[in-house]
């Protein structure tokens, strides 16, 4: 089938969509786009998390046919340009990248964690995060990075 | 495989009824599971989430009609006042990404013996609108809507509609016992709701038996030992009582989540602290008043 969707504000038309396909296999595979990551297909562990129409999901759990019409933002879209979103500079500079699997779908989600609050407490960040999954950092400076974003972010206004 | 896209309630139901093996699908949190690991290949998959009817809940009568395709965050944000047994199962449905696309509709289409949503409808005694385009409406009472493993009353052609709930008329609470705080499937829990009003308690085990299912010996025990006239404490003998009889109505089996006989002890202990916190709530709430 075909399905037309806005991702990361451009529109775009994609063929022969598997009627049984993922949004996360389509933008990955069909689409160019693999910064979402595919790892456990069932929801467990956010590396694909990605928006859809503003509100953050896991793309392996969504139908491809689901987002006909609708807006999708990849990590790929946080980035003005070249100048990384302050969230993705947190992560880097905090140390909270490692092998960097989990960290698209940390950004996409601490994204809107501070989008919506922009001072958080460490128990409203832990439960943001709660269904990413990190095996290598500890989660500590994930922590850290979402903090600093979140200073900054205040700071900035 | 066929991807049907009604955006009219009219037209998923006749959608339905031309295709009664379309698999309905809203949040996808079950659904898509099953087809990215090939356990289902259904023949077509039928997409609520353009129909509009179905996210959206409304008040009547006194009673909150709530749409299928209301996901738990919005639960949480709009109806955690007036169904706090639900809003608080919902708070521990996987994590926020689930919560913001997983439904009580699909729970109740998926209808595991281990969907956090079931508890709290059946201690609440909400009712299931279902509908076919031959035949229109059924309202099933949650208690009569579970039929077995993962199989509820709906017939083929049938798609949930909404549920039927009256906004908390007394303290309501949920529990449940997992490995962490996030991202669990339950290894048991209970929900208990009193309805002061009545002179009622009513339960909801869930993860314990092949279906959810209400616990009749545990409620009628504590309607006939609460002091609803005075509201005086409920002694430690009659909370454990309660609790026995919660467990004594599971029929638990060991799986790869926990053992029986671990389920049968906690669900003791979760039904005699929830009934607790529920008779505590009820009895400040009396001095408030006075």
């Amino acid at each position: 089938m075909r399905v037309t969707v806005t991702v990361n504000g451009s529109e775009e038309t994609v063929d022969d969509v598997w009627e049984g396909e993922s949004l996360l296999y389509m933008l990955r595979e069909r689409m160019g786009l693999p910064g979402s990551k595919n790892a456990c297909e069932q929801g467990e562990c956010g590396s694909c998390t990605v928006y859809l129409d503003g509100v953050p999901a896991c793309a392996c759990l969504i139908a491809a046919g689901q987002v006909e019409g609708r807006e999708v933002r990849t990590v790929e879209g946080l980035a003005g340009g070249e100048r990384l979103d302050p969230v993705q500079e947190a992560f880097v500079e905090a140390g909270a990248v490692q092998c960097g699997f989990c960290t698209p779908g940390l950004i996409v989600q601490s994204h809107d964690l501070i989008g919506r609050n922009p001072a958080p407490t460490d128990a409203e960040i832990r439960e943001a995060l709660a269904g990413n999954l990190c095996r290598c950092t500890g989660y500590e400076k994930i922590l850290d990075a979402v903090r600093l974003a979140a200073r900054r972010k205040a700071a900035a206004r | 495989m066929d991807f049907l896209r009604p955006v009219t309630w009219e037209d998923a139901l006749a959608a339905k009824a031309a295709r009664p093996g379309a698999l309905p699908l809203q949040g996808g949190t079950d659904v898509m599971v099953e087809i990215n690991f090939d356990a289902v290949r259904p023949e077509a998959l039928l997409d609520l989430t353009r129909v509009r009817e179905l996210a959206e809940w409304d008040e009547a009568d006194g009673r909150l009609r709530v749409g299928a395709g209301v996901p738990y965050a919005r639960l949480i944000a709009e109806l955690g006042d007036r169904l706090p047994g639900l809003a608080q199962a919902a708070r521990t449905v996987g994590s926020p990404q689930i919560r913001n696309r997983g439904t009580v509709g699909g729970n109740l289409g998926a209808a595991s013996p281990a969907g956090d949503g079931h508890p709290p409808l059946l201690a609440a005694g909400a009712v299931i609108e279902v509908e076919s385009e031959a035949r229109g409406v059924r309202m099933i009472p949650a208690d009569g809507f579970f039929r077995g493993v993962k199989r509820n009353a709906l017939e083929p052609d049938e798609l949930i509609r909404a549920f039927w709930i009256v906004p908390a008329p007394g303290p309501q609470y949920f529990a449940k016992i997992g490995t962490r705080n996030a991202m669990v499937i339950a290894v048991c829990s209970f929900a208990v709701a009193l309805h002061p009003d009545e002179r009622r308690v009513g339960t909801g085990v869930g993860s314990a038996a092949p279906t959810p299912r209400r616990a009749p010996a545990a409620e009628e025990f504590a309607a006939a030992e609460l002091d609803w006239d005075g509201r005086g404490p409920l002694s430690p003998a009659a909370a454990r009582r309660f609790g026995e009889l919660v467990a004594g109505a599971a029929a638990p089996i060991d799986d790869v989540r926990g053992t029986a006989a671990y389920r049968g002890h906690a669900l003791a202990v979760l039904a005699r602290r929830a009934l607790t916190w529920a008779w505590n709530d009820h009895r400040a709430e009396g001095k408030e008043a006075v």
